[in-house]
């Protein structure tokens, strides 16, 4: 398995005020890799839906700690895992369904299909009790400048 | 996200600007809902032409004031939307229900 060539790990409490935190952290950390705009906000959003369902889901009721840990490979290759020890996810499948929803009036239920979308890869594993753990990849376009950079 | 709200006869419009998420969502929602209570509007319209980010708490956000605006026989129309915000309303299917207004000149407030 191939060595990232930079990584970096982040811890925040379940507040939604951290949503933007996130895809802010994220595309911060991606620059250096020089991405196209629609690569960035691509995965800016893919983050915003992971973390919100953290916040709207993992921790209905109460506050708990959401960690990203984002590694960049020198193809430009970016592996996102978004983790939480929140109350899980009973039926992964069932959840990943376009317009299923648990959040009640105004989730639209859409949040897995926008990752997907928006994604090259996403893998889902929950515990019911233990936590969920998403992981997104994506391809981030080589350029000739950042391959001199590298 | 800031919103800034006009109204003029038997219209509601709020023009939205900065990134719209869950967070932002949750107040956006309240404002506007009391909005419409408030002034009776029986059309509401959303400016989007300020909106820099959205995820699927817009499509949420859309999905709910259409139904609010059709259970007050009213109506509700969508403006100003760039085509990344689109992408992400296409998920939903959003093209499919009657809320777009194509009009160029997008008024402010």
């Amino acid at each position: 398995m191939k060595r990232p060539c930079n990584e970096m790990k982040l811890t925040f409490p379940s507040r939604s005020a951290n949503e933007a935190f996130a895809r802010s952290a994220v595309a911060s950390f991606l620059s250096q890799l020089d991405p196209a705009v629609d690569e960035l906000a691509d995965l800016r959003t893919a983050v915003s839906e992971a973390v919100t369902n953290c916040i709207v889901h993992a921790y209905r009721d109460t506050i708990g700690s959401i960690t990203i840990q984002m590694r960049l490979y020198d193809d430009g290759r970016t592996v996102i895992k978004i983790r939480d020890r929140g109350c899980g996810i009973p039926d992964v499948p069932q959840a990943m369904e376009p317009l299923y929803t648990t959040g009640g009036d105004d989730r639209s239920g859409l949040g897995f299909s926008v990752m997907e979308s928006f994604t090259d890869r996403l893998r889902v594993s929950s515990r019911p009790g233990k936590g969920t753990t998403v992981t997104m990849e994506k391809y981030i376009a080589v350029r000739t400048s950042r391959e001199k950079a590298v | 996200m800031v919103i800034r709200m006009g109204t003029d006869t038997g219209g509601l419009t709020v023009w939205l600007s900065g990134e719209l998420d869950h967070h932002a969502a949750r107040t956006l929602r309240e404002q506007v809902d009391s909005a419409v209570e408030r002034s009776a509007a029986k059309r509401l319209r959303l400016d989007f032409s300020g909106v820099t980010f959205m995820d699927s708490s817009g499509i949420g956000l859309i999905m709910g004031r259409y139904r609010l605006m059709l259970s007050r026989g009213g109506t509700l129309t969508v403006v100003g939307t760039s085509e990344r915000l689109r992408r992400v309303m296409k998920l939903a299917g959003l093209e499919k229900l009657p809320i777009w207004d194509d009009t160029k000149e997008v008024t402010h407030p």
